[in-house]
Formats: structure tokens, C-alpha cells, sequence
């Protein structure tokens, strides 16, 4: 059953030095309160996993957070670069930063295998690219029963997945809508799970297009209210595209980045 | 009559008018969305635009900054998850349309948007990188690609093939196994390039109204192929202008 604890208390349980940590969901849903609060807990080596690394993966490698990324792609969407990212990987600034790249399909197919328990999953995908030589985690499979030859991938793991929902009930079963991506398979991929949620509420009323994520199939859950922003929560709030536009000029310097992490994230406030 | 206009909004139209009506449509953000979007406004009212954040068949009434803004799932059909777009919709070949962009392409449409340099490790400039692009070029019946024509973007060979057009040319796409047919048509600010049906080189087939042949050739890494029938773009229509530079007001809008 999910326990219902506070941000701080449930970043602690679910992420430590050297984790493999997955932090979802695609432009909606992002779980940024979280992300801020492994930040000041001062986390270091850390995997990070994550389709789209957003503001949020920018946020955390250009904090020292992350050693590692596995990633399909990695900009501000409609806006530009991804500067802190950028800056790790053309500069190793603050430090080097290794990368495992792949395709929106292979990333979306990992955490597929991941959440079903199976070892690897098989697309048709990566073919003809240069991708396929810069990782050991895609490979050609033959078809047992046609022939034909496939690609394979591994199944995702993660040490923790934090993920962002709209809210969840008493006993800890977590309902979101709206764009769900792939926090579900992200979720159940892995050891241990934390998701923040607009509000806490006695009886989820239903929605369209929901997904209940069952109390027994998480951990931790903690009230963070606006805690996607400058993501959102459908429902409860509008993408800030305004600051993701802004970030583009906060983020292409490391002193001007140093500076607003310091006085929005590390002194505490929520309005990051 | 037209009033005057950019060449980024006849790039714009000119890819808008590649959409047919009712065709499926895996959009791209950015100037794929825009074109698709404008498309829908205008010559295809009934095409079907898919985003890879799973809403499918969205009908934004202003343009997405991102590929997920609410107004896409406001709008869609359904809005499914990230593995089902991938896996349910896009593999299997029901997708009519790829609309992607990139940072280079290459004489066989060949497709960048990873990193600029020699070295992948050491990049000079690092990219995005892939996103749904190596797929999309992949599954989809065919692919139409919108880019801005420069020798940094028209490039002899690109420096990482994040996805493929037609690979070293003749053959190789079904060599690879790959089921779409591929890039149908390349627009740029200059003019409109398809792949010449014997070699598959990307061709100049039209040049925008005050582009020439000879801009476009200098624009380009590799001795760029001129069709002997080559023609010039139709201008933007006012409606064509007036609805793009409408929807351009919107973007991002929440």
C-alpha cells in the first residue's frame, strides 16, 4: 500500500547517490516540486532517465546531480537548446556527462518491457541510423517464427521513478488524465516509485481517458500542489509556455542559471 | 494581387499545400506543426494531425508551443499513451504522412537532428537528437520534410543519420526493411525538391517566386540536380497569408 508522506521525506526514501532515477512525463505531468527537492537534498552520480529531458533534466545536470542520461530528445521544445545540457556534454561543465541515446519508440518500448517484466522489447525501429553504434542497448533480433530481423532493446529498470499526477485518494490510488504518456509504464518498470499530487482527496470522482495507478503498485505518495509547474496539470493548471521561453535566456549562462537556482530552488520556494 | 510576404511563410504555405485532405498526419513541432496546421485552415480541413505526446487527431485552434500543450488534448479524438502512439498507430504502417524538420539533410534526404562534428562523443554542436523522427521516416506511407536551404543544412553527407531518407541512394530502403516509402518532398525557403525517380537524389523542381535556380545551387554541399521542367512556386494566396499569419499570432497561447 502507498504511504503517504511529505515531499522531503519521500524524495529521501526513494532516491540516493548512484540511483538509476526515472522522472516522467511528456511536457505534461512533469514532476519539477520533486525534481527541486533532490536538488537541495544535494543527490550526486546519479542515472537520469527521461524521454524529453525538459527544463527539469537541464535543472538537475546543471546542478552537479547526474553523471549519466538516457534520453531520445533532449530541447525546450518550440523554443530552442537545452543550455545546462548542452553545456555538460560540448564542455563536461559542471561535470561530464555520459549519454545513452535513443528513439521516442525505443524509450517508450524499454519501459514497456520494464513494467511487464520481461527482459528486453522488440520494435521495428533504429535501422539505418547511427544510433545503433553508439550503444550496446540496441541490437538486432531475428524473428523466431518469420525471419524477419527486428531490433531489440532492454527493459528499463529504474532504481526509482518519480512521477507528477493530478491526485490521488485516501488510500493512495493515483488518477490522472490528460496526457498520460508513458508514467504508467515508467512507474511499474521500477524498485521503488514516488508520486506527487495536486491534492489528496476522499473519493477520486471519475474522468475521462483516466489512469488509476492502484495503491498497491506504489509507494510513496506526497501532496505538491503545482508541483508540475512550469509543466501543468490538466485540470488544475496551463503550461507556462511564458516560461519556458524565459528559460531560454536564465539558462544559456552558468552564472545567471546559478542564480536563479539559487534563489528559487535551493532557498526553498515553490515558484520554480 | 498579393501584398508581400517572407520566405518563411512561402515555405510555410508551399509545405501546407503538400497536406491532402484527409490524410493522416504524425506532426513534428515547430514548422511541420505550423505548415500542418495552416493545411488544416486552409487547403485539407479534414486532416488528421497526430502528436507524439498520443492525442490523436487534435484540432488546435492556436498553434502548440510544445508537442503536448493542453490545447492538443482539449482537442484531439483520444489521447493515448506514449507507447501506444509508437507501438498501435505508428508501426504498423497507418500513419499516411511523416511532417518532420531537421538540422541537416543530405542528397538522399537523409536526415539530421542529433549533432554538427566529426565525433559524436566530442560534438561541435549538440542537438536534440531523435525524438519520434527515426521512426516516423521509417513507418510512415511517406514523409514530407520542411527546413530552411543553406550549405549548413544542405549538406553532401550528414554528420549523423538520426533518421533515414534513402540511404546510400537505390535499394536501400527496402534493403534496411523499411516499410514507408520515404521523403516525397523537401520545401525550403527556396523552392520545392523531390527525389529524382531513377537515382533518388533530391531534385530542385520549383523555385519560390524570387528565388533562382543558381541561390538554391549555392545553397547547397553537393552539385545540386535542377529539374529540366522547373517551375515557379504559385505565390501565397491572401487567404494563405492571412490565416498563417493569424494562426503565427496564436503560438503558445494557453
Amino acid at each position: 500500500m502507498a504511504e503517504i508522506v511529505s515531499l522531503a521525506d519521500g524524495v529521501a526514501a526513494v532516491v540516493h547517490d548512484g540511483d538509476t532515477l526515472v522522472m516522467e512525463g511528456f511536457t505534461h505531468l512533469i514532476p519539477f516540486a520533486a525534481a527541486h527537492e533532490v536538488i537541495r537534498q544535494g543527490r550526486r552520480d546519479l542515472t537520469l532517465v527521461r524521454m524529453t529531458p525538459d527544463l527539469i533534466y537541464d535543472q538537475m545536470i546543471g546542478m552537479g546531480c547526474a553523471s549519466r542520461l538516457v534520453f531520445s530528445w533532449g530541447g525546450n521544445p518550440g523554443v530552442g537548446s537545452l543550455h545546462r545540457f548542452r553545456d555538460a556534454v560540448e564542455n563536461a561543465w559542471p561535470l561530464p556527462l555520459a549519454l545513452e541515446e535513443h528513439s521516442h519508440a525505443g524509450m517508450a518500448n524499454r519501459y514497456l518491457a520494464g513494467a511487464s517484466g520481461m527482459p528486453f522489447a522488440v520494435l521495428r525501429g533504429y535501422v539505418g541510423t547511427d544510433l545503433m553504434a553508439q550503444t550496446e542497448n540496441i541490437k538486432p533480433i531475428t524473428c523466431p517464427f518469420t525471419g524477419e530481423v527486428l531490433t531489440a532493446v532492454p527493459a528499463l529498470t529504474p532504481d526509482a521513478t518519480i512521477i507528477h499526477a493530478q491526485r490521488a485518494d485516501v488510500r493512495g490510488n493515483v488518477q490522472m488524465w490528460g496526457i498520460i504518456g508513458v508514467q504508467k509504464e515508467a512507474v511499474l518498470a521500477a524498485k521503488r516509485s514516488l508520486i506527487t499530487v495536486e491534492e489528496i482527496v476522499d473519493r477520486l470522482q471519475p474522468q475521462p481517458q483516466e489512469v488509476i495507478l492502484p495503491s498497491f503498485a506504489t509507494d510513496y505518495i506526497a501532496v505538491a500542489p503545482g508541483g508540475s509547474h512550469p509543466s501543468y496539470a490538466q485540470g488544475y493548471s496551463l503550461r507556462d509556455n511564458a516560461f519556458y521561453t524565459e528559460w531560454d535566456a536564465i539558462s544559456r549562462e552558468r552564472d545567471t542559471f546559478l542564480r536563479w537556482m539559487e534563489e528559487n530552488v535551493l532557498r526553498g520556494g515553490p515558484a520554480a | 494581387m498579393t501584398s508581400a510576404y517572407t520566405a518563411d511563410e512561402m515555405m510555410t504555405v508551399a509545405a501546407a499545400r503538400q497536406l491532402h485532405d484527409r490524410a493522416v498526419c504524425f506532426v513534428g513541432i515547430g514548422l511541420p506543426s505550423t505548415a500542418a496546421n495552416l493545411a488544416r485552415a486552409t487547403v485539407a480541413p479534414d486532416v488528421v494531425l497526430i502528436y507524439e505526446s498520443g492525442t490523436l487527431g487534435a484540432k488546435p485552434d492556436r498553434l502548440p508551443l510544445s508537442i503536448g500543450d493542453g490545447i492538443l488534448a482539449d482537442t484531439a479524438d483520444t489521447v493515448v499513451s506514449v507507447p501506444e502512439v509508437f507501438n498501435y498507430w505508428l508501426q504498423p504502417g497507418r500513419i499516411d504522412v511523416g511532417f518532420l524538420s531537421a538540422a541537416q539533410i543530405d542528397r538522399f534526404a537523409n536526415i539530421n537532428t542529433t549533432m554538427i562534428g566529426a565525433d559524436y562523443r566530442h560534438p561541435v554542436v549538440r542537438l536534440p537528437g531523435a525524438g519520434g523522427a527515426p521512426e516516423i521516416a521509417a513507418s510512415c506511407r511517406e514523409v514530407v520534410v520542411v527546413l530552411r536551404q543553406t550549405p549548413r543544412t544542405f549538406v553532401d553527407r550528414v554528420d549523423f543519420v538520426t533518421s533515414v531518407g534513402f540511404g546510400h541512394g537505390p535499394g536501400d530502403r527496402q534493403r534496411l526493411g523499411l516499410h514507408g516509402s520515404g521523403p516525397r518532398v523537401v520545401i525550403t525557403d527556396l523552392g520545392i525538391l523531390t527525389p529524382d525517380p531513377r537515382t533518388l537524389e533530391l531534385t530542385l523542381v520549383s523555385v519560390h517566386p524570387g528565388a533562382t535556380a543558381e541561390q538554391a545551387r549555392a545553397a547547397t554541399g553537393w552539385p545540386l540536380a535542377v529539374s529540366p521542367s522547373l517551375t515557379t512556386t504559385d505565390p501565397p494566396s491572401e487567404t494563405e497569408l492571412s490565416v498563417l499569419r493569424r494562426l503565427e499570432a496564436t503560438m503558445g497561447r494557453t
